[in-house]
């Protein structure tokens, strides 16, 4: 078994028995990456280097027999709109910051640090976490393992690629309305969107920042749990991220195999309705039958505001909150500045002409229109009122399941280029996962099967806020009846 | 008709808080000090950062809205508020909109017309933005963000001022409480205390009967209390010209609210944004703060915190010690110096006494050294101790200010002074006796004038005896001695 096909926990135990070093690991993974990368474009920057340096330093540590932290020479990748101090610029897939190098860690990127993980690069987004196809990158469009000609969804569709292709073992995403589940369901991994306020957001650059989580990617649910415990926990720094007397992190490792009986499992109509693929509505239900075999019981419920509604109200809040948070890219302390300005004004518009891409400025035009006095009552007024109606349906529904289940996407991964002129169509990929950041729940999207043509189809599973835990267990518990996690994207074998 | 253009004005009053840090930063405040030394990721607004609230910004800011006599609402929120400016790093200044932490307060003030009471709309707690200087050759600006994120109170009042003076009496108002407070320092050379007058002119009433305006000046950014009262001089004058030059256009319907400048040097104002030109803020919830939902308790401890405050103070001295109301204003300007003079005046038990010795000898003192009364060598028991001696007859009154001298350059007390140096007054009849006849031995002369009926010959035989004792007789005794001798 190559090194590159083991997951994070099985990479990690290796190491621990010394099976394998961690430059070993690293260097298996910069192998992949120098591989496959070129063709599946999930890396914005890899900073070889620098991970094997750090793996070398593991490697001395395990040697003198110290005690390493949870994930101690384990390659993991995170998205370019966290900040990192290692010399890598973030970018968030922008032209707009330039070569702009943080001055600091982002408090996940410390975590990781802490706990021994290598970071061997930063993977593709959508320009600032906008979009769903992880085509509104400036650096060029991320490719789908299991199809190139197709989306890895977005807007972390770098690290889900990256995952699926087996270039890491895990990696970081950040899902301000699908943008962790949406990619994993249609690279075929698991993704998971913790509750908000659970993982710190400090480093993170904001899109919306009352809907922006940082959650992991794997291949395995273990493996999500895992990283989920590095990262989850109380900052400081982070006023919205919930204290450790209100919310101690539970062991997710601990409990995960312990099934969750009974089981309610709600199923929202308005999950199953028009607008899903046929192929992809087949696939979820199979794995829904899964469930009710392992003893789980079905039961229909009402998500009156969650999804056409939801939609509308998520591209108020996100691009109100989105046009503030990206003001402050002016040209004027750091980033890219135009050099054709006239004036300071002049210099303003340029820089921001030249360095966003189309969607984020029309982002910044519903935004800025949305806030615009006469217009704030009508559209971010009403949409904070839906929001508490979609938290509403959210909370009655979870006084009878456990968890809420559906399609994660309404299609399995389309084409490069399909959607990218038609915003509408392009908005309609979250219809499934926005409610959850607007009610500020818990989500994961497992892997549970394959189109026809070979494409990955995702089950999304819901629970109510920090129920992360059983949310772990209850993907899990299908896990252990599937082995899709077992399957080898078509460009891993061209490579293998 | 100009009788009836009466000036309504209202303050905008921005105001450093005394925080060691800045709002939403560990960064240090401080003044003075080399450009964007004190500044760090968050206050710089770089990408990813995130605010966290400084309690003792709000702490303060509390305190200050419950001396003005506000209510503190059970939510207040943070908002972001956006315009764009290079002193500005997240192009948005986070501020607090509709739901400020204090509402609906009032402060009196003292003017030529007698105590008026002007009505606190809000106080609410915002951030500072950074400065920039403009450079005097060359096409280019440079910004230093040391200020930025520095904590700022911001008190609106009510349009119940009336005139410049009024405007400037508030505002030194304000600034005596902050200071009283703890809240601020208000140094007006460091920036600390900013003025925003809203001036309008009332113009009697319309058809409706309805009072009518003209437009509503707000002058921007005035630092100094004598600019805050010539501004407002000039711009009463103004909108009174432009309103008389055109009746019925120079109204608050036809041109709203404009932005002006202030030039002291040329004492003139100056048009900055007119109405139209108005910014759209585009207000919104600040989303990665939490709102602020004070705990009653800890708001009733902060309001059993508020010392009294000095106008309340002032009158009390007023009425309960009988001063005269000029050194009841002087006493209670400064919270340290009243806190001082009450501790003598209870401890003697006599506050005329108390009051003339901080009156004559230590404001004395302090303004010849330019000290405040913390750093006087000197404490209120030392004071007291001093004024005890000569209340009860010890020394008298003059030995007393130069003991009071000697206390101050040598630190020791009033009783190891008048022990060692044997001033202690003479009292006993009979000594004092010999003092007064030595005295009419050698001043005969004056002797026979007083008895001749000029009286004022008395201070010269008084002067003379006093003199013959050292000074250490009691001048009481010595008069009633010499009246006597002389068949007064």
């Amino acid at each position: 078994m190559a090194i590159t096909d083991l997951n994070a926990i099985q990479m990690r135990d290796a190491l621990r028995r010394r099976e394998i070093s961690a430059s070993e690991a690293t260097g298996a993974c910069l192998s992949a990456i120098a591989g496959l990368d070129p063709k599946v474009k999930a890396f914005l920057a890899v900073d070889a280097d620098g991970a094997r340096r750090r793996a070398a330093e593991i490697d001395k540590r395990l040697a003198a027999g110290e005690t390493v932290g949870l994930l101690a020479g384990v390659p993991v990748a995170i998205k370019d709109n966290m900040c990192i101090r290692n010399g890598l610029p973030t970018t968030c897939a922008s032209r707009i910051l330039g070569n702009w190098k943080a001055p600091y860690d982002a408090h996940v990127v410390e975590r990781l640090a802490a706990e021994g993980a290598v970071i061997v690069g930063k993977t593709n987004l959508d320009e600032f976490a906008m979009g769903s196809s992880t085509e509104n990158s400036a650096f060029g469009a991320t490719r789908n393992p299991w199809d190139l000609g197709c989306v890895p969804g977005g807007s972390s569709g770098g690290s889900a690629a990256a995952v699926a292709a087996r270039m890491v073992p895990i990696a970081l995403g950040s899902d301000t309305g699908g943008s962790i589940r949406q990619p994993a369901a249609l690279c075929g991994v698991v993704g998971l969107k913790p509750t908000y306020g659970r993982v710190s957001r400090y480093g993170l650059v904001a899109f919306a920042s009352s809907l922006d989580q940082i959650g992991p990617f794997a291949r395995t649910v273990a493996d999500a749990a895992m990283l989920l415990q590095v990262t989850a926990g109380e900052d400081k720094r982070d006023s919205t991220c919930v204290s450790g007397r209100d919310q101690p992190v539970p062991d997710y490792l601990a409990s995960l195999e312990e099934p969750v009986k009974p089981l309610r499992i709600g199923l929202p109509k308005q999950f199953f309705g028009a607008g899903l693929d046929g192929e992809v509505e087949k696939v979820v239900r199979s794995a829904l039958a899964v469930y009710e075999r392992l003893g789980a019981q079905l039961v229909e419920v009402d998500l009156p505001h969650s999804t056409e509604y939801a939609i509308a109200t998520y591209y108020i809040v996100a691009t109100s909150e989105a046009s503030s948070n990206l003001a402050r890219y002016d040209g004027v302390h750091y980033g890219y500045r135009s050099s054709d300005h006239k004036d300071m004004i002049d210099m303003y518009m340029r820089s921001r002409a030249q360095g966003f891409g189309d969607e984020v400025k029309r982002r910044i035009m519903l935004g800025n229109y949305a806030l615009s006095s006469g217009y704030y009552d009508a559209y971010y007024k009403k949409a904070l009122k839906v929001r508490r109606l979609i938290r509403g349906d959210f909370e009655k529904a979870f006084r009878q399941v456990d968890c809420i289940m559906g399609p994660t996407s309404p299609t399995a991964a389309f084409r490069q280029g399909e959607k990218t002129a038609d915003p509408l169509a392009m908005y309609l990929s979250d219809v499934y996962t926005v409610s959850c950041n607007l009610a500020g729940i818990a989500g994961i999207s497992l892997p549970c099967g394959f189109t026809a043509a070979g494409l990955p189809v995702g089950l999304q599973v819901l629970s109510d806020v920090f129920t992360e835990d059983r949310l772990l267990r209850i993907a899990r518990m299908y896990e252990r009846e599937v082995d899709w996690a077992a399957r080898r994207p078509p460009v891993c074998e061209g490579a293998a | 008709m100009s009788a009836e253009l009466e000036p309504t004005i209202g303050l905008e009053v921005h105001m450093h808080l005394k925080t060691r840090t800045k709002l939403f930063c560990g960064c240090k405040v401080e003044y003075d000090v080399r450009p964007n030394s004190n500044v760090c990721p968050v206050c710089l607004g770089m990408p990813g950062v995130l605010p966290v609230m400084n309690r003792e910004a709000v702490e303060l800011s509390v305190r200050m809205a419950l001396a003005l006599g506000c209510a503190i609402p059970d939510f207040a929120k943070w908002d972001r508020k956006h315009y764009y400016y290079p002193d500005l790093p997240k192009n948005y200044q986070i501020s607090e909109y509709d739901q400020p932490l204090g509402v609906g307060g009032h402060l009196d003030i003292e003017t030529s017309k007698g105590t008026r009471r002007i009505g606190i709309t809000r106080v609410h707690l915002e951030e500072d933005a950074g400065k920039l200087m403009h450079a005097e050759t060359g096409n280019y600006s440079i910004v230093d963000l040391n200020r930025t994120g520095t904590p700022l109170l911001e008190i609106v009042s009510e349009p119940d001022v009336r005139s410049a003076e009024e405007a400037r009496a508030y505002g030194e108002a304000l600034r005596q409480l902050a200071v009283y407070l703890g809240v601020g320092h208000c140094n007006m050379q460091l920036g600390q205390m900013r003025f925003e007058p809203n001036v309008s002119l009332r113009i009697g009433a319309g058809p409706d009967g309805k009072p009518r305006y003209t437009p509503i000046s707000e002058m921007k950014n005035l630092n100094s209390f004598r600019s805050v009262e010539r501004a407002v001089t000039y711009e009463i004058a103004r909108h009174r010209e432009e309103y008389l030059a055109a009746p019925a256009k120079y109204t608050l319907e036809n041109l709203g609210k404009e932005t002006r400048g202030w030039n002291d040097d040329a004492g003139t104002s100056f048009l900055m944004r007119s109405k139209e030109e108005a910014h759209d803020y585009r207000y919104f919830p600040e989303p990665d703060l939490v709102p602020f939902m004070p705990d009653r308790k800890w708001v009733e401890e902060l309001r059993a915190g508020v010392p009294e405050l000095p106008e309340k103070r002032r009158r009390r001295f007023i009425s309960d010690y009988g001063l005269p109301e000029y050194d009841a204003g002087v006493l209670t300007a400064e919270r340290a110096v009243a806190d001082f003079y009450e501790k003598v005046a209870t401890s003697v038990k006599d506050p005329k006494a108390a009051s003339n010795w901080m009156m004559q000898d230590v404001m004395r003192v302090l303004n010849e050294r330019k000290i405040g009364i913390a750093e006087l060598p000197m404490t209120a028991e030392n004071l007291a101790e001093l004024v005890a001696l000569v209340k009860q007859g010890t020394i008298n009154r003059n030995t007393g200010a130069e003991v009071f001298n000697k206390m101050l350059a040598t630190g020791k007390s009033a009783a190891e002074i008048v022990k060692a140096e044997g001033l202690a007054q003479v009292g006993d009849s009979s000594a004092i006796e010999a003092f007064v006849d030595q005295a009419l031995a050698a001043n005969a002369k004056a002797a026979q004038d007083y008895r001749g009926g000029k009286k004022a010959s008395f201070g010269r035989l008084m002067g003379e005896a006093m003199k013959a004792s050292g000074g250490k007789a009691n001048p009481q005794v010595v008069k009633e001695i010499l009246l006597k001798k002389l068949g007064g």
